[in-house]
């Protein structure tokens, strides 16, 4: 079936035009109408994909500035689409707990800038031009800047401060590599770059200079102390699409521009790399159980999760002999970005709906609040242990799929893996306890007001998509298979 | 085939269309209405249950191995949903039914004063659910699940009363003990799917070698075990479990889901079969865990706690069986407990009500006189837990005592002595329990006594239902336990075949081991130990406080618990939050951000500083420096 509307850069510029019109004309329906239509496209979008093969689909190609060779080039595959797939969704689920959660003055300007980065982030999933890329992954961090500095809580400047530091810092490493490799390449088509043979010396170099880029927004251990500051100041809605999003950002560049165009450099650094996300894992779950602010607490657990992404995409460099492992590892890393942005972004859900209400996000000054919301219990009672990786919610599966094909690489990479069984049950299920269970002791507490019916919609979708992962993980992994085998083969294709 | 895959799903969905019913319907459902939905759906799945062990017993079904969807496929790895049903998950789904249904409908009473009735009756569905699961999955993985689930519901359950800090503490204490198990089992899947690229049962089974590293599968798989069925040292969850309510100790950490790790040592047998190692290392920690917790439950007042200690000890018998590849024997054990030890928890729990929930049996006494039922009950429990002649305990666990005693395993004289003398540490803390709680004199306050009197039939009626099977059992069993009925599921070596041995030798039908049971070594230890509770706490009632004054340091050290839970909860849990603020606070916050992050902020600012000194915006500053570039460059080309 041939289809004539550019379905693509409709995805992209839809939301990006609807929320520069908001910011003229308010309209407080109209981020929600604009999510529901986005659904939809990306539904037809995946009914009219096909999943038996890696090439790229939907190509869309224009000239964008000859005189630099630079292309409008979008397509996507099993991996962005998923990834798109859930960017729209929990921008969904943003607008609607907006309607509750925001104050009517701001509401107009905050989901414009939400459902703008929608669209510039659907555009880093589907840019097949560096360059494109390069700059929807920078405009996207904007409105982020805006949403964190704008409605972010006391601290907001030296958090958003930290925040562009960081980024900006590594971006510049990625924009040189990408001017490096188009000149190479005399072209800034990824697809190009993939087909390119790097020097070893230069791989090496890129190596560095991209895995800054991306390990800061991943973020991996030692570049990640900003996020637990962006994260306890940003308002709720940041919050959620901060983790469930833009930390796949920096996972998906890897996927995009590391593993494929720099294998021997990949290669040749795994062990470092595997053994920062093994830090992640361990250290950052120790310092997550000790954390006394819930945003700060599940940061951290996000950033443990995150070593599972990193740490099922290089061990594939560990077992060169065993490609069909090393896929395991790489679809159990995909499936735990999916994973983790709605796992992270249903427990962000969950402190927001308490923030609304108390003003605080420490620990010590709840308790009890399973008396007062029963309700609410049972939804972050759910969302806890999706965290805490329970098989039946969609936790499990990206853990156990790269447990699973690390052992090939080496069992003490499982060994130090397979810690986050202990370590992620005790900081999520004691803040639970501290936070839910017991009797109330802040007076505070026994006047909560019960869920909204916007909030039982956002916690109900959630919940709904976690255990439907957890139960039949297959749904999500089918259209992996293709693009994932393909990136092995690119990735060991080493000689 | 068509008719055992129909009874199968209906056994495993009966339970969860009830506990998601009950579950979405919280709020609209009535309690009537939801104590029947689930306790009719329980119901189901037991006769389903028993339709399907009927049709093994009479060899109608042969083994059924099918595949319902696939969960997962990437790769080399096919992971799916399915279930194994052949003796041994026969009998297993028959007695997890059986003693839920009756736990249900206890709990009918039980809890019908309590505000979560019927998130009660969710959970306990729901527990139901994941326990079939694990029983009948015919993967490493879906046994995961079901593992996971049951800990899941474990730890909902204790704490069910979540106002209770002390509930919400043992709760998280249990989950997280669990995990550590699991933290072994995840491995140990890890480790079968390097060697067999598959997890799936049959498959890994058939590819065994010698050259498998069985040793290293064995034991990870064992530390699961040890979590789950609280084998020392990962046995600290267990007691402080108790604080849930009283039909959930039954069924949870009683009957079922502490046997889960019995269960899957046995269902794994083909591997633990070739390491002789991790066998004697089981038959040890079995044997400590019998003999030690045995002897705990000596000093406990709490009736609940007793109970619970004497489930340790027996787990450690059923450990103990499997140490010594008497696998069979540990399944037998397994099936007479669970209905004894649910026998007693709920006897404890009618008395419990009674009480108005005091559970000191030092405030009990006499309680006969009011309870007939559940005195009657509650003898017939603790005769078959110590093992008198005739009862369910004493087929199982005689039969453990002989295959320890014909044992040739490195370790089988441990297993046989440790076996032994527990027999007379169990008469003596379950008839202490007995005198003191249903005879001597009445030591309750007035206003509790005028209120005494037995509990209403929906209470009493699981009680005779389950002391029942509690003296039968055994008798129909033992034939079939030692002639092979398990022999398509459980894998004996030759060599190692303990119970094939005693059949030959000694067995010749279960009456003539009845009155052997009467001349033999544990009836002896078994009358000793009867003989001492009398003394101690009817006759004699100040011996206890004189020997407690006496040897001090041993009440310190029982009443202690050995010092487990002083060194997890002073030493390790403490180090484990230090670690975490050290890292914290020296690693993120004072090197990567104080000194990296801001450092690179204010060097900018510094250098920024002395280089806003050339911006002055006078144009002969700016002339003056061109010139002096000029020069500069002009010396350089000409002379450099």
């Amino acid at each position: 079936m041939n289809i004539t509307v550019p379905l693509l850069s409709t995805i992209i510029w839809l939301p990006i035009i609807a929320g520069a019109v908001m910011l003229l004309w308010p309209m407080r329906y109209l981020p929600i109408i604009i999510s529901i239509i986005s659904l939809g496209l990306c539904i037809s979008l995946g009914a009219h994909f096909d999943a038996s093969t890696w090439q790229m689909q939907h190509m869309e190609n224009m000239a964008w500035v000859p005189a630099l060779k630079l292309n409008y080039t979008l397509g996507v595959d099993g991996i962005s689409l998923l990834l798109v797939l859930l960017t729209v969704f929990m921008t969904f689920l943003v607008n609607i707990a907006a309607f509750t959660q925001v104050d009517k003055k701001q509401f107009n300007a905050y989901c414009a800038a939400f459902i703008i980065m929608q669209g510039l982030m659907c555009g880093v999933f589907f840019a097949l031009d560096a360059v494109l890329f390069y700059v929807f992954f920078e405009a996207m961090m904007i409105p982020m800047f805006l949403i964190i500095g704008l409605w972010g809580g006391p601290e907001r400047v030296y958090a958003t401060f930290k925040f562009i530091l960081y980024t900006f810092f590594g971006s510049l490493f990625l924009l040189v590599s990408i001017l490096y490799l188009g000149h190479l390449a005399d072209s800034f088509s990824i697809l190009d770059f993939h087909k390119l043979s790097v020097g070893l010396q230069a791989q090496r170099w890129l190596f560095w200079a991209m895995l800054f880029a991306f390990a800061v927004k991943v973020p991996m251990w030692p570049v990640h102390t900003w996020l637990p500051d962006a994260h306890t100041e940003a308002p709720t809605g940041g919050s959620v699409i901060l983790a469930a999003i833009t930390l796949k950002m920096g996972a998906y560049g890897m996927l995009r521009f590391m593993l494929p165009v720099l294998p021997m450099g990949c290669a040749f650094f795994a062990g470092p790399v595997i053994i920062l996300s093994l830090i992640a894992i361990g250290y950052i779950g120790l310092v997550a159980i000790i954390q006394k602010d819930m945003k700060k607490l599940i940061a951290y657990s996000s950033i443990a999760h995150m070593g599972f992404v990193t740490l099922g995409m290089f061990i594939a460099f560990k077992m060169i002999d065993s490609e069909p492992q090393a896929v395991v590892g790489l679809e159990g890393a995909i499936i735990q970005m999916l994973s983790h942005g709605l796992v992270s972004g249903a427990l962000f859900f969950c402190v927001g709906a308490l923030y609304v209400r108390m003003h605080t996000r420490m620990i010590d000054e709840y308790g009890g609040v399973a008396n007062v919301l029963p309700l609410y219990a049972a939804f972050f009672m759910l969302f806890a242990l999706a965290n805490v990786g329970l098989p039946g919610t969609s936790g499990f599966v990206g853990e156990f799929m790269v447990i699973l094909a690390s052992f090939r690489a080496s069992p003490w990479y499982a060994f130090f893996a397979a810690t986050t069984l202990v370590l992620g049950a005790s900081y999520t299920l004691w803040m639970y306890k501290r936070v839910v269970f017991g009797d109330i002791t802040n007076k505070l507490v026994s006047s909560l007001q019960v869920l909204t019916v916007n909030e039982r919609v956002v916690f109900t979708l959630l919940a709904v998509a976690i255990l439907l992962i957890g139960v039949w993980p297959n749904l999500l992994l089918y259209p992996l298979h293709e693009p994932a085998t393909h990136l092995v083969q690119q990735m060991l294709n080493i000689r | 085939m068509q008719e055992l895959f129909w009874l199968a799903n209906t056994v495993v969905a009966a339970p969860l269309v009830g506990a998601v019913i009950s579950g979405v319907g919280l709020k609209f459902l009535s309690r009537i209405v939801t104590h029947w939905l689930t306790t009719t759906l329980v119901a189901l799945s037991f006769f389903c249950s028993l339709a399907i062990l009927i049709g093994y017993i009479n060899g109608r079904y042969a083994t059924y191995d099918h595949n319902l969807y696939t969960w997962a496929q990437a790769g080399n790895l096919t992971l799916t949903v399915g279930f194994l049903i052949d003796r041994l998950s026969a009998v297993m789904i028959t007695v997890v039914t059986f003693v839920s249904w009756m736990v249900h409908i206890y709990s009918i009473g039980y809890m019908a004063d309590d505000p979560g009735y019927k998130r009660f009756f969710c959970y306990i569905s729901l527990f139901t659910f994941a326990m079939l699961m694990l029983v009948m999955a015919n993967n490493f993985m879906q046994l995961f699940f079901g593992w996971e689930g049951v800990g899941l519901v474990s730890y909902l359950l204790i704490g069910f009363w979540f106002k209770k800090s002390s509930a919400i503490f043992a709760n998280l204490k249990a989950f997280l003990v669990n995990r550590v198990g699991d933290f072994g089992y995840l491995l140990g899947i890890a480790v079968i799917f390097y060697y067999f690229n598959t997890l799936h049962y049959a498959d890994v089974f058939t590819q065994i070698k010698p050259a498998t590293p069985t040793t290293l599968i064995c034991i990870l798989l064992f530390i699961g075990a040890m979590a789950k069925s609280a084998q020392i040292p990962l046995h600290v969850w267990l007691p402080d479990s108790m604080e849930g309510p009283t039909p959930i100790s039954a069924l949870i950490h009683a009957a079922t889901m502490v046997t889960a790790g019995v269960y899957m040592v046995a269902r794994m047998s083909p591997l633990f079969e070739n390491s002789v190692l991790v066998l004697s290392l089981i038959t040890i920690i079995g044997a400590a865990t019998c003999f030690f917790m045995g002897i705990l439950g000596v000093v406990q007042k709490d009736i609940k706690r007793i109970v619970a200690y004497s489930t340790l000890s027996q787990l450690g018998y059923m450990v103990v069986a499997l140490g010594i590849s008497a696998y069979s024997a540990a399944i037998f054990h397994l099936v007479t407990h669970a209905f004894f030890k649910a026998l007693l928890f709920l006897g404890a729990g009618s008395a419990i009500i009674a009480m108005h929930h005091d559970q000191d049996i030092f405030n009990m006494g006499n309680l006969r006189k009011y309870m007939p039922i559940t005195f009657v009950t509650m003898l017939i429990g603790s005769l078959a837990l110590i093992g008198f002649p005739g009862t369910a305990g004493f087929y199982s666990k005689d039969l453990i005592i002989e295959a320890a005693k014909y044992s040739s395993a490195p370790a089988g004289e441990i297993a046989y002595y440790a076996t032994l003398f527990s027999v007379f540490v169990t008469a003596l803390y379950t008839f202490r329990l007995i005198f003191l709680v249903f005879f001597t004199n009445e030591r309750m306050g007035n206003s509790v006594r005028e209120h005494l009197h037995e509990c209403k039939p929906v209470v009493t009626w699981p009680l005779i239902a389950l002391a029942v099977p509690s003296v039968l059992v055994g008798m129909f069993m033992i034939n079939g336990i030692l002639h092979d009925f398990f022999a398509d599921s459980i894998k004996v070596l030759p060599q190692n075949n303990v119970l094939a041995e005693f059949a030959q030798q000694q067995y010749t039908g279960p009456f003539s081991m009845l009155l052997h049971g009467f001349i033999s070594m544990p009836f002896l230890l078994m009358l000793l130990g009867v003989a001492t509770a009398w003394l101690c706490y009817v006759k004699y009632p100040n011996i206890p406080s004189v020997l407690t004054k006496r040897a001090y340091i041993v009440r310190t050290i029982l009443i202690n618990k050995y010092g487990f839970d002083l060194l997890y909860e002073k030493i390790i849990m403490p180090c484990v939050r230090w670690c975490g603020y050290g890292l914290w606070k020296i690693a993120d916050v004072l090197l990567i951000d104080r000194l990296v992050v801001n450092g690179t902020a204010y060097s900018i600012a510094g250098v920024a500083r002395y280089l806003r000194v050339l911006q002055s915006g006078y144009l002969y500053h700016y002339v003056f420096t061109m010139i002096a570039g000029l020069l500069v460059l002009l010396l350089y080309l000409f002379y450099g």
